[in-house]
């Protein structure tokens, strides 16, 4: 394809995108300058398409054009159907784009409809808020049509720097703007290129001078006459005056004209003839032009590949200087170490600098986004916002790529699913509109996308009946285990059918897909949930994934490396504590870390390795995480850390989980790269082995070792020290004691649109305490079917996960027991005895409720 | 000129030997072949890392100038007992469609040219991973010669697999 049209192209594309987004943007807060952006940018696709012949494309933004034309002057206001027109127009335009990729002409696409609506939009009529339909018909058009092709449909237009038009929406006009495709409106002029019509000499004259300096470029200025050049880079100089302040419309437009009448100078020169300026603001423009110019050298396209080959060989220089510096160690000469300390910081550098030309910005793909929730909330009828932060956080662009299209189905999931109707918003005491909050930001070598919505949140409760309904657990599974971990079964493959999502809050659909994409590369995804409040989906990624720091440890005969971010830790155990630190549950090891029980792995015997543990002094333990599961690998030896090069496994090994890829060590010899997840997985340490494979006898007794653990809320009460199981936590709030009110002789507070009564469980539990009169009150919110109740505690420490014992079973009422938490002796409470005393029939009043 | 072909049937072989030159090898007895356009080269013993968790005709992987190269242990994979202690085998490094692979065999011979007429199909009698992993047969002066389909090479038999195969790791 011609080089001119290929550029064409990758412009549009690129300014489409921003389109999208500035149009979203439009609709929610009219902004002139953002309008007028909008304008040009149109305005130079239709020119450009003009120039190069593609008729319809010209004819499709022409119309869209007359329509910004109109706001833009104010003679319409933004509207939710002109914006969905509006964008409809620029997915046909993405279809002839498409269409020009493809067969290199338009393929006989027309899009009648679109234009009949934009012109009646134009009109100021009512179309209605059609769903933007028209690209996906268009594009079954574009595969009938794929053959035909496009005569070249108008010749480029003349230019004429002031024409007579008898108004600004007819059609085809002669068009004044761009030479050759490029069309770079990110720079160059901005408000003022086009200005309005604006009577003067019994006729309208309209300046449609467009076009940044940027859009000359040798090829193009061939074709064009020097005087076309000359007219062109003078206009741009009128209009760059204009902007700046120092001459107005009336004086450029004079100008303009006494040049249309044959005045053969400069506009500048004629300004300073009519004393509108002074010459030496006219040297300042000029200057202020050329540099601009200049700064477009500054940047280049560079094409992908040349930087993946570029990436390539700096896997292998950091190879072969790893390789080195493996040498030095044995070399005494000094001027080699030197040489090669340096070529050591070289490399480094080297690699930072490659790595740094691959770093995108997230925005790239948050970009889309606007659109994406505009577009379903039309569709669902909801309300949303979509907040973002951190848009700047930049990423290697194949993991940008890698999770566009799990961002997107998180993004639509939060709409779709996760906000409530206008109508039940408001009903749970929320604005009717919803927000949708987009963050990331770096986080210990890997960077962290939150999606968040502010809606129903996800009821851990139905997905625990949902999953035992749909036998992916058993009723004894789904009890033991933890609200969080029960909301990890929504990205379990069978989860996400179309009847579970409407049956629960909505999520689920894909998800197991988004899971096993951002999986893919190396990340994670985990989801975080408030009844009521919203959910918070959180991804974690790598920055990049051709060369990764890790730890290089023995196994036999064997060396591996273990991934920086998997690793959490490494625990050495000498002599008697190796005796004493390795316990056994019916052949699983385990070790006590810190109080918990962190079950091991012992590599050797996983890889049969031929090394034997039994008569070891001491014992390495790599102490990793997979997803939520903690676990310890036992290794021979601990070597060392490096920043390895990540190279594929070929076709015969792919299908082993355990390795995530290989590596060239120091010495030239290979390293298998463990895939920790992998492992544990081949392993059943992790939790959806749980439930495939019962067979795996030690699988089960692992998890039934950490699924002993309960997470306790801690908290005082006077001098004593409670813990609360913290399935019964519902949320933590404060009220100030003006909050309080008094219903039935019994304290309460408005709390989301309700009345919840309080329970003070110092009363109940018999334990002194000071109260104070002002001081904001503690108060754990627990809720049961629907009824929340407030329990004022004294101060809240703590939320734990320890495996422990309640020991003294005899203790008074609403105390479940005594345990040891943290080395210190703490009540356990039972939270509906406490409540059955003080508030007695709340509770089955609310099951009757509920039921 | 396709060289991929994996069916056994005499006349498409005969094309597919296309210039009928083979990189000739012996493995124990058997004197195996294959065709010189898919060699990418040959070389001596080269230190290998085991892969625990796979088949062990997978015998491991060695780094061959920067790149990764898996190897094949051909005895283990044509079901024959493994070369006596310290024999050193040779590398028959070809190319494939999934990448690069090294096939381990005992003894490299020439490089033979041989003519169309001699071809035959492997005798229905032959059977075991031979009849599998032989694609037809030249009839030599003193030896019949073994073709062997370099792509159903790949073809191997994970029996101790992962259970969870479909939970691969990054790729």
């Amino acid at each position: 394809m011609d080089e001119v049209v290929n550029e064409f192209i990758t412009e549009s594309h690129e300014n489409l995108d921003q389109l999208d987004q500035e149009l979203v943007a439009l609709e929610q807060n009219p902004d002139k300058n953002v309008l007028a952006r909008v304008f040009r940018t149109i305005h130079t696709i239709k020119g450009t398409s003009g120039f190069l012949g593609f008729g319809t494309l010209e004819s499709v933004t022409h119309v869209g054009e007359n329509l910004l034309s109109k706001l833009r002057d104010g003679d319409l206001q933004v509207t939710s159907e002109i914006t969905s027109g509006l964008l409809a127009m620029l997915d046909a335009v993405r279809v002839i784009l498409d269409s020009v990729v493809a067969t290199g002409g338009e393929g006989g696409l027309s899009f009648p409809d679109l234009v009949d609506r934009l012109s009646r939009l134009n009109n100021g009529e009512h179309v209605g808020t059609v769903a933007t339909h028209n690209a996906i018909e268009a594009k079954v058009a574009i595969e009938a049509n794929n053959v035909e092709k496009e005569a070249i449909a108008e010749p480029a237009a003349a230019t004429v720097e002031l024409e007579e038009e008898p108004a600004m929406s007819e059609p085809p006009t002669p068009l004044r703007a761009v030479r050759g495709g490029k069309a770079k409106t990110t720079t160059g002029i901005s408000a003022a290129a086009v200005k309005k019509p604006r009577k003067s000499a019994g006729r309208t004259i309209s300046v449609v001078t467009v076009t940044s300096e940027k859009s000359f470029d040798g090829v193009l200025v061939e074709t064009e006459s020097i005087e076309d050049h000359a007219v062109d880079v003078d206009g741009m100089f009128g209009v760059q005056l204009l902007e700046s302040g120092k001459i107005t419309e009336a004086q450029l437009a004079d100008a303009l004209q006494q040049q249309d009448q044959g005045d053969t100078r400069r506009v500048g020169e004629i300004l300073v003839e009519q004393s509108a300026i002074s010459s030496k603001e006219v040297t300042q423009t000029l200057k202020a032009q050329s540099e601009d110019r200049t700064a477009v050298t500054e940047s280049i396209r560079v094409d992908v590949g040349l930087l993946d080959d570029l990436m390539n060989l700096v896997g292998e220089l950091v190879l072969a200087r790893n390789q080195i510096l493996q040498f030095t160690q044995d070399q005494s000469d000094p001027s080699f170490n030197a040489t090669s300390q340096r070529l050591n910081l070289i490399t480094t550098e080297l690699q930072a600098g490659v790595m740094k030309t691959r770093m995108q910005p997230i925005e790239n793909v948050w970009n889309k986004f606007p659109r994406v929730v505009r577009d379903l909330t039309i569709g669902c009828g909801k309300q949303a916002r979509l907040e973002m932060e951190g848009k700047h956080t930049e990423l290697d662009k194949t993991l940008l790529e890698a999770i566009k299209d799990p961002l997107t189905h998180l993004v639509r999931n939060s709409v779709d699913h996760g906000l409530e109707s206008p109508a039940d918003r408001l009903a749970a005491g929320k604005p009717a509109e919803g927000v949708v909050r987009l963050a990331a930001y770096h986080e210990g070598g890997q960077v962290i996308i939150e999606i968040s919505d502010d809606g129903a949140g996800i009821d851990a409760a139905k997905v625990r009946r949902k999953a035992v309904q749909k036998g992916m657990l058993t009723a004894d599974e789904a009890a033991g285990r933890t609200d969080r971990e029960i909301l990890n079964v929504i990205f379990l493959p069978g989860f996400s059918t179309a009847e579970s999502v409407s049956n629960i809050s909505g999520r689920g659909v894909g998800m197991d897909v988004v899971k096993t994409n951002i999986e893919g590369i190396g990340g994670s995804v985990d989801v975080q949930t408030v009844l009521g409040k919203g959910t918070t989906f959180k991804v974690k990624i790598p920055l990049t994934l051709a060369i990764i720091p890790a730890l290089v440890v023995t196994v036999g005969d064997g060396r591996y490396a273990i991934p920086q971010v998997s690793l959490l830790e490494l625990v050495r155990l000498d002599g008697h504590h190796g005796e004493n630190g390795i316990e056994w549950i019916q052949g699983v090891p385990v070790h006590r870390l810190r109080g918990r029980l962190l079950p091991l792995v012992f590599l050797n015997a996983v890889f049969d390795a031929g090394s034997s543990t039994d008569d070891r002094e001491a014992f390495n333990i790599v102490v990793v995480q997979a997803d939520d599961h903690q676990f310890g690998l036992v290794v021979d030896e601990i070597s060392d850390t490096a920043e390895i090069v990540v190279k594929p496994l070929g076709r015969l090994l792919k299908h082993v989980e355990a390795f995530a890829g290989a590596t060239i060590m120091g010495d030239g010899r290979v390293a298998l790269i463990l895939d920790v997840m992998g492992i544990a997985n081949h392993v059943g340490i992790t939790a959806g082995q749980r439930s495939t494979s019962r067979s795996n006898a030690s699988a089960e007794e692992l998890s039934e070792a950490m699924a002993d653990r309960r997470r306790l809320l801690l908290f005082s009460l006077g001098e004593r020290r409670l813990g609360l199981p913290l399935e019964a936590v519902a949320r933590l709030e404060e009220f100030r004691p003006e909050d309080v009110e008094i219903s039935s002789h019994r304290p309460v507070v408005q709390y989301r649109g309700e009345i919840m009564p309080l329970v003070h469980l110092s009363d109940e539990l018999n334990i002194p305490v000071k109260r104070t009169a002002d001081q904001p009150m503690q108060v754990v919110v627990y809720n049961e079917n629907n009824v929340s109740v407030g329990l004022v505690v004294d101060e809240i420490f703590d939320i734990v996960e320890e495996a422990f014992q309640i020991t003294d079973r005899t203790s008074a009422r609403g105390i479940q027991g005594t345990a040891v938490i943290q080395g210190l002796v703490t009540d356990v409470i039972d939270v509906r005895e406490v409540l059955n005393g003080a508030l007695p029939g709340l509770l089955t009043r609310a099951v009757g409720a509920a039921a | 000129m396709s060289m991929t072909s994996t069916t056994s049937n005499p006349t498409s072989i005969g094309n597919v030997i296309g210039d009928r030159r083979f990189c000739t090898f012996y493995l124990g007895d058997l004197y195996l072949g294959v065709p010189v356009t898919k060699v990418q080269e040959v070389i001596r013993a080269q230190e290998r890392t085991r892969v625990p968790l796979v088949s062990a005709v997978v015998n491991g992987l060695m780094n061959l100038r920067g790149e990764i190269v898996t190897t094949i242990d051909l005895r283990r994979r044509l079901e024959l007992p493994p070369l006596a202690e310290g024999v050193e085998s040779m590398n028959v490094v070809i190319r494939t469609d999934e990448g690069v692979v090294s096939i381990l065999v005992d003894e490299i011979r020439d490089v033979l040219e041989v003519g169309n007429a001699d071809f035959e199909s492997v005798p229905a009698t032959l059977l075991g991973p031979c009849r599998e992993l032989v694609a037809g047969i030249y009839k030599l002066e003193n030896s019949l010669l073994l073709i062997l389909d370099t792509d159903r090479l790949l073809d191997i038999p994970t029996p101790n697999a992962s259970v969870h195969e479909l939970e691969t790791g990054p790729s």
